[in-house]
């Protein structure tokens, strides 16, 4: 092994690997790029959609909002999960990456797609959503992009096997993996099962949009196609949670309640979450209410249950680990005290509530089978996936990147008084977005549409003047998310290509050192219990999963009675 | 820091499960248990569920189907285009057809009958979105997909394309007009 090439970061004592940290950086730069793509053509669909404003004509908008929805939903995220799992790999387990020349020619590849599906959106000739459902045809650059996207990000998943068994085999750590490197696999195997889904459907729809197949069944694309849509958001849900793990262990020094909570609840993500493609065909034709019921509720609900896991025992571990340095009045002294100015530890903690109360529970509802009747395509469903994937998901990456700026970048964070509120702009208008939009979406606004008023068509219907006002609302906060989106795309941008450098020195030719076991649990005196409440070690956070199942319980009731109201149906 | 470090015992499926999170994993399991009979028991005592009766169908052969309903039952047309209104009797088979961009024909039903509705599209994917009562349906080319309804709220119901199908897709607006029955 070239000991030249590992540096240890004095801060945080990560140790990186010079090839690992290169792909990492140009990986998080690249998702960056989609992030401010998809970040412009947010703002400018968002302002067709706020009824005042309307600003684009028809087609630009169906344009504009299918290269929003893949620059947002594939390629930043996507992009992005691939310097995580490198992350999780080589730098947490202190270990060289395996095979980083086949990183490039995956980096290569993934830009490639990325690059040729962009131009081909833009080319006005590929206005079909992110879905491309058949038999709507696209241009064929469209799916080849996507299908070259998907290669290298295929690689990207290997490479981080790889690594694991590179760090198994040179026994670069002790014992069992870390409980986030768990989590990371945990999306790297979903990954996997999900980019296949996406060459089962893509390369047949791209043979026929050339000609060489003469039709594409619509229900066989739909089930397939959401194995790859649907199972993708899994893998940000596994990466977001173990990113939430790992911010509590940077910031807090947190440990897991009980490893083997943990663990098996991301065993439960691998072994159910991917029947989510039901969610999508609901009311769809041709398929049984014994399958729809099934596959929705993700087997019994195990997946969600492994949800309200993570959403208790991050929390959870965050309380006792500052109850344990003597926060410990009331319930809640542990959390008014954390660092709410540290946008690393905010915006992880917004993620976690936003993803929960608001993307969790719409979800599950929604997901119900004959509830669905009342939601399906409506906006709802952009409500509810906003407050998944952007609170949830890219409110995570941004407060992971926090920390990875001085960290893997060496650089200084650009203008860190702004950077503290940033969470909060990005967070709270995002989560105002994505309940007006869900409101708008319980009275049917649809959609995917351009005109909610109907003006150039034959018949006409008027929404209620509430619909209208929601989507006003829609539109304010939606640019307010925008403005968060672009505040933290400036202050990357500048920190990282002309930030101050980190003072403290790191130089590649530090001497590997392995990754020691966690020291053994030390109880404080009496126990965790004695620093808690009720005889549990985490009584605030239990309030708060007490708070979330009757708020969870509520809606779902509500939801029962709306449907109940609507016309008979059999 | 120990979430992004091995753990202290390696055999970590055999570490105690803490008391908070066992507590909440009952409660978190019942709960889940809950929803996923709530489904099922809909579908015994709830009055809103699909009967997933769906047929392979050709463009073709629903526009048949449809223009022989059209040409027995319309009472009048409507708009510039002359879209036909028509007004099957209660109990029967009553087809829509969604294309790029309308909903054909113009549907007129009586309150508190039922009928049965087969909708197929011709073309793409379409959305049927049925306001204010809110009622959504996937409609997919090549499938008739039957929904059997009871209309049983008064006034008109205005059908939307809920599923983006290119440049006219916000001009696709049909009607189901009510009337009251009993008359």
């Amino acid at each position: 092994m070239k000991t030249q090439e590992f540096r240890i970061c004095p801060e945080s004592g990560l140790q990186f690997h010079k090839p690992a940290e290169r792909l990492m950086r140009f990986h998080a730069v690249a998702a960056i790029v989609c992030l401010l793509i998809g970040g412009i053509t947010a703002l400018l669909v968002t302002l067709t959609r706020w009824p005042a404003v309307h600003l684009l004509p028809a087609d630009k908008f169906y344009m504009l909002l299918t290269t929003h929805g893949i620059n947002m939903l594939i390629f930043w995220i996507i992009f992005f999960e691939m310097a995580v799992l490198h992350f999780c790999s080589s730098t947490l387990l202190r270990c060289r990456i395996a095979t980083p020349k086949l990183g490039w020619v995956g980096f290569g590849l993934m830009v490639t797609g990325a690059v040729i599906n962009n131009l081909s959106v833009f080319s006005g000739k590929s206005s079909v959503m992110m879905t491309s459902y058949v038999p709507m045809p696209a241009e064929p650059t469209f799916y080849l992009g996507l299908i070259l996207f998907a290669v290298g990000a295929l690689i990207g998943c290997f490479m981080f096997l790889g690594t694991l068994v590179i760090a198994k085999e040179e026994k670069t750590y002790e014992g069992s993996i870390p409980l986030v490197t768990f989590g990371a696999l945990t999306a790297c195997i979903i990954a996997i099962f999900t980019i296949s889904m996406g060459a089962v459907i893509l390369i047949p729809t791209f043979l026929w949009s050339v000609g060489l197949i003469s039709n594409i069944d619509a229900p066989m694309y739909r089930l397939i196609w959401w194995a790859f849509g649907h199972s993708s958001q899994q893998i940000n849900v596994a990466a977001h949670v173990a990113v939430w793990y790992a911010i509590a262990a940077i910031v807090f020094g947190a440990r897991p309640l009980s490893e083997k909570v943990s663990r098996t609840a991301f065993i439960l993500y691998i072994a159910f979450l991917q029947l989510a493609s039901a969610h999508h065909l609901l009311v769809d034709p041709g398929l049984s209410s014994s399958w729809k019921i099934f596959n929705t509720s993700y087997a019994m609900y195990l997946a969600v249950l492994a949800s309200m896991i993570h959403g208790l025992t991050v929390p959870g571990s965050i309380e006792v680990a500052q109850r344990a340095k003597g926060l410990t009045k009331g319930l809640y002294e542990w959390l008014r005290k954390a660092p709410w100015g540290n946008p690393v530890f905010s915006g992880m903690f917004l993620s976690l509530i936003g993803f929960g109360f608001i993307g969790g529970i719409s979800g599950v509802v929604m997901g119900t089978e004959q509830i669905n009747i009342i939601i399906h395509n409506t906006i709802y469903v952009p409500g509810h996936f906003h407050a998944t994937v952007v609170i949830g998901t890219t409110l995570a990456f941004m407060s992971l990147t926090y920390f990875l700026i001085p960290v893997l970048f060496r650089r200084q964070v650009f203008l860190p008084g702004l950077a503290k509120w940033q969470p909060y702009i990005f967070g709270i208008s995002m989560m105002v977005f994505t309940l007006v939009m869900m409101g708008a979406g319980t009275l049917g606004v649809e959609r995917r549409h351009w005109d909610m008023a109907f003006t150039d068509a034959a018949i006409g219907f008027d929404y209620p003047a509430s619909a209208y006002a929601l989507m006003g609302l829609v539109g304010i906060s939606g640019v307010g998310a925008v403005l968060g989106g672009a505040i933290f795309v400036l202050i990357v941008v500048v920190s990282v290509f002309l930030g101050k450098r980190v003072e403290s020195e790191s130089n590649y030719g530090a001497e590997p050192t392995r990754l020691m076991k966690a020291p053994p649990i030390v109880l404080p005196e009496g126990g965790h219990v004695a620093a808690g409440k009720w005889g549990f070690a985490a009584p605030g956070t239990f309030a708060l999963a007490m708070l979330f199942l009757a708020i969870f319980v509520a809606y779902y009731a509500v939801n029962w009675k709306y449907l109940a109201s609507v016309w008979p149906l059999a | 820091m120990s979430s992004i470090q091995p753990p202290s015992e390696t055999i970590w499926w055999k570490q105690p499960l803490d008391r908070v999170e066992g507590t909440w994993i009952g409660i978190a399991l019942v709960w889940s248990l809950i929803m996923f009979f709530m489904m099922p028991l809909w579908h015994i005592y709830g009055k809103q569920n699909l009967s997933n009766e769906a047929y392979r169908t050709t463009p073709e052969a629903f526009m048949a189907k449809t223009q022989a309903m059209v040409d027995q039952y319309t009472i009048r047309t409507e708009t510039n285009q002359n879209v036909p209104v028509v007004r099957p009797p209660p109990g029967s088979d009553v087809y829509l057809i969604a294309r790029l961009w309308q909903w054909w024909p113009l549907l007129e039903l009586e309150k508190g009958q039922t009928y049965r509705l087969h909708i197929s599209s011709l073309d793409w994917q379409h959305g049927f979105s049925l306001q204010p009562v809110n009622i959504n349906a996937q409609i997919l080319p090549g499938y008739e997909m039957v929904l059997t309804v009871t209309p049983d709220t008064s006034g008109d119901q205005t059908i939307i394309c809920n599923e983006y199908c290119g440049i006219g897709h916000h001009t696709m607006v049909g009607k189901i007009y009510i009337t009251e029955g009993g008359s």
